[in-house]
């Protein structure tokens, strides 16, 4: 499934809009830096509550198809500058972190 | 361990105290670096992850440092040094979730105690010397022109 599809279906609003025709591969909820750094993998979108400068930088290390700031959470300017520059794209959501999970796994499915 | 080889890059990146907001900046130059120099992307990945680890040690937790970027025709090899405080006991920081981090840089998701094994994780060979009150030694040497998918 592309980043466009997985944006419309779970109606989720960009933020840096880039890499839309992305494929997301799984997701991936984590707080810690380096749990994703180690754990998670390409194209996954990553769910998360933080939303500073180093955030960027790991997505991009690791390739992650999309940040997505759950609870309706938006970086600083300066992070969606960034962002834009480094090529991350950031989604926000609404819901909660479990909430939006849940909703992602079962739109892809169940399995990565 | 390898021979001792020509040198096909060498950088040093001084890092700052204080400036985590900032790191990141020397793994992404690292990467940009190595891919530049036609390194493998597994080996792109691996030095990205030790790198930005350990640039976030000496930016949250040392009086500043700087890291040292060696290319060889085998190997890649990052160097960490900083100018203290040192850590008294290095067996017990390469345990996960063994963390020194103030309250202030868990809620913005360090601390989770995996810095360094992640380091140790992604190198071939893992060396880290310290001595509290001076400072701490890491290099971390990767080998390409293999995968290991860790």
């Amino acid at each position: 499934m592309t980043l466009a599809e997985v944006v419309a279906a779970l109606g989720l609003v960009p933020l840096v809009e880039l890499g839309l025709e992305r494929r997301v591969r799984w997701g991936f909820c984590s707080d810690l830096l380096s749990d994703v750094l180690a754990h998670a993998q390409e194209g996954d979108l990553w769910i998360t509550h933080q939303r500073h400068l180093n955030v960027v930088a790991v997505a991009k290390l690791k390739g992650v198809a999309a940040v997505v700031c759950v609870r309706g959470s938006r970086p600083s300017r300066e992070v969606l500058r960034t962002a834009q520059e480094e090529g991350v794209p950031i989604l926000s959501a609404q819901e909660d972190a479990f909430e939006l999970a849940g909703r992602l796994y079962r739109l892809l499915g169940g399995e990565p | 361990m390898p021979a001792e080889t020509a040198i096909l890059l060498r950088r040093v990146f001084p890092v700052p105290p204080d400036a985590f907001d900032q790191a990141g900046q020397v793994s992404t130059e690292v990467r940009r670096l190595l891919r530049g120099l036609g390194a493998e992307p597994e080996v792109v990945r691996r030095a990205g992850i030790v790198c930005f680890e350990g640039e976030m040690n000496i930016a949250l937790y040392t009086k500043g440092g700087r890291i040292v970027l060696v290319v060889r025709p085998e190997v890649v090899e990052l160097l960490f040094s900083d100018r203290g405080p040192g850590i008294a006991d290095i067996e017990l920081v390469k345990q996960p979730g063994y963390s020194t981090a103030p309250d202030w840089a868990r809620e913005l998701g360090f601390g989770a105690g995996m810095g360094i094994p992640n380091m140790e994780k992604n190198s071939d060979e893992f060396h880290i010397f310290s001595r509290v009150g001076q400072g701490t030694v890491i290099r971390a040497t990767i080998y390409r022109g293999r995968h290991d998918p860790s």
